[in-house]
């Protein structure tokens, strides 16, 4: 048995039937992450420790004939916004170099409890502001596909250790994108949660209307158990909702016959390439064959999203930020004669260009004088994109769009211009602004065998329906490509 | 141009940012060639429109209330403990860059 391609169910099941070890599941990953990972970068820290702990206690399960829950002795990864007590947390920040957590992120805790084995902490970009993890501190992440591309931000090294096999699963955070844009990248898939549906406790904070944790996963029913564990209210965030979780594995499998699907044509306009279009709308057709009713919708406002976008998160991130000022936790500059200057140098010497920039950009348009004509206006259009969907999804279940407009691009390519960078998620932001779920499935390869992501947006708290289209889109793929569902 | 270098010396004074010069020149140049992509909005009439600044007020608010009951979805019993347990003291202290036993230690604030 190849321990480092399992998914969720065959590694716990291997597990629970004593085929092999939770031991061996995690000293296997760890074996190819030392393999794989020097040139890759997946990972900033292994928190081997708390593995070998874990898997323990799971083999214990096991030997005594326990029931494993759902994730019992599944190796999985972590991105580096999540607190983890203990375990070195920077959120790909120099600030935080030396940072270790006194308390676990709720997402964390709860993947644990179901039987999770932490291997460690994902690359990302700083702060999980970017696009193609370039702004991380500690270096970028490289595409498994293909070493001289990206694999997508911010969480780019959750999407390339599920993609290279160096997890079974990761948790990302998507504010703009991060979980859907690099899952199409790397070829795997990713999945937003409603706002509300996860617990962001713990979750080092970006933009805290936008932010989401989620799953990177190999298989759609895999993000769907990750999902299912994670999800629910936790009343350590006010934010999260009281809403009943289903069974999302349970529904994967009902039919998608007569579902209505909505297509925009925004989300097909200037932009867009080619190869990514002919794979999506193959996509769509695919879904039609399956018996899915394919309706036209239109998202008028969508063109205004992404400087609605660029305005509320860098202006909730300068607020976020403001708490690092080197006398709790994060560096302080050295040498420095009096408080103010202690702020600014610290704060000067530990953020990165990226960081700086959107606490400025957020800055001015907080800033008296420009505080209505930006942020209050943002706030507003982002009602009419809010509306914009609530009109589509009167008439559809879900819609369809690529995830990303390209596929994975070359590191540097658009390191010289931040507005070239904002646009890698021109299809994916909008989402976040009004909180509806979304995911990418894989849904075939440019000519260059670069992945391209098929994205599925749904209704608030209706994950069980984009998890259900992705799963049915996915086995249909596969089969005709000629592989076997996992 | 919309920024100056004088805003652009204002903001980060408010930010508690410092900034090279150089630093302070690539932000003129990236924060007026995305605010003028901002302007895009001003297409809009959003006279009549609220704003939203969170999605939780769209299911959770009751819109028959006011004042503080309209949220009460996101209201918990106010409990001595709190949810958790505080930090203990020297878990609180420990990756503070400089620390007593007991304190943050920072620059003299008050000159005598």
């Amino acid at each position: 048995m190849d321990l480092t391609s399992l998914t969720i169910d065959a590694a716990r099941s291997a597990v629970q039937e004593r085929t092999t070890t939770a031991l061996a599941l995690t000293e296997a990953h760890y074996a190819h992450i030392k393999k794989e990972d020097g040139q890759i970068g997946a990972f900033l820290t292994l928190s081997k420790e708390r593995a070998l702990e874990q898997a323990d206690r799971v083999d214990r399960m096991a030997a005594e004939g326990k029931t494993l829950p759902p994730l019992g002795g599944v190796p999985v990864g972590i991105k580096d916004v999540m607190s983890t007590r203990g375990v070195r947390t920077t959120a790909g920040s120099k600030i935080l170099e030396k940072y270790i957590p006194p308390f676990d992120c709720t997402a964390v805790a709860r993947m644990e409890a179901a039987g999770a084995v932490v291997l460690g902490k994902m690359n990302c970009d700083e702060f999980a502001m970017g696009s193609s993890n370039e702004n991380s501190a500690y270096g970028p992440v490289r595409n498994p596909r293909d070493l001289n591309r990206v694999p997508g931000g911010s969480s780019g090294g959750s999407a390339a250790a599920v993609a290279a096999d160096m997890a079974v699963v990761t948790l990302g955070s998507d504010t703009g994108g991060s979980i859907r844009q690099p899952a199409a990248f790397c070829g795997v898939v990713g999945l937003m949660p409603t706002y509300g549906r996860v617990s962001r406790y713990g979750l080092i904070a970006f933009a805290s209307s936008l932010d989401h944790i989620g799953p990177l996963a190999k298989t759609v029913k895999d993000a769907a158990i990750v999902l299912g564990t994670i999800a629910g209210r936790d009343p350590m965030d006010a934010t999260s909702a009281d809403v009943p979780v289903p069974d999302y594995v349970a529904e994967l499998d009902k039919p998608v016959r007569g579902m209505k699907l909505g297509v925009a044509k925004e989300y097909f306009g200037d932009g867009l390439d080619d190869e990514v279009r002919q794979a999506v709308e193959a996509a769509i057709d695919k879904l039609k064959g399956l018996g899915c009713e394919i309706v036209p919708v239109s998202l008028p406002h969508t063109r205004y999203a992404i400087p609605t976008y660029y305005v509320i998160a860098t202006a909730e991130a300068s607020a976020n930020l403001a708490r690092f000022d080197g006398v709790r936790y994060g560096h302080r500059a050295r040498g420095v004669k009096t408080l103010a200057e202690m702020y600014r140098r610290s704060r000067d010497e530990g953020f990165g260009a990226e960081v700086k920039r959107r606490i400025m950009l957020g800055t001015y348009a907080l800033s008296a004088g420009y505080y209505d004509a930006y942020y209050v206006k943002a706030q507003k259009v982002r009602t009419l994109l809010t509306r914009d969907f609530d009109e589509a999804f009167r008439k559809v279940d879900a819609i369809v769009t690529p995830t990303s407009p390209t596929a994975a691009f070359r590191l540097g390519e658009k390191s010289n211009s931040p507005l070239a960078m904002y646009l890698a998620d021109i299809y994916t932001v909008t989402a976040d602004l009004a909180g509806i779920p979304g995911i990418s499935v894989p849904c075939g390869e440019t000519t260059e065998k670069l992945p391209i992501g098929l994205q599925i947006l749904g209704k608030h708290f209706d994950e069980a329906t984009i998890l259900r289209v992705a799963h049915a889109y996915e086995r249909a793929h596969n089969a005709s490509l000629g592989m076997t569902n996992r | 141009m919309k920024v100056t270098s004088k805003d652009v010396a204002y903001v980060a004074d408010l930010a508690n940012l410092e900034l090279t010069e150089e630093e302070r020149t690539g932000m003129l140049r990236d924060l007026n060639s995305i605010l003028e992509y901002v302007d895009r909005l001003n297409e809009l009439d959003t006279a009549d429109v609220p704003p939203m600044a969170q999605v939780s007020d769209r299911y959770g608010v009751d819109e028959s209330q006011q004042g503080s009951a309209r949220f009460a979805y996101a209201s918990r019993e106010d409990i001595l403990e709190g949810l958790r347990k505080s930090l203990r003291r020297e878990e609180a202290l420990a990756n503070a860059p400089d620390a007593d036993d007991d304190f943050f230690r920072v620059p003299k604030v008050i000159e005598r």
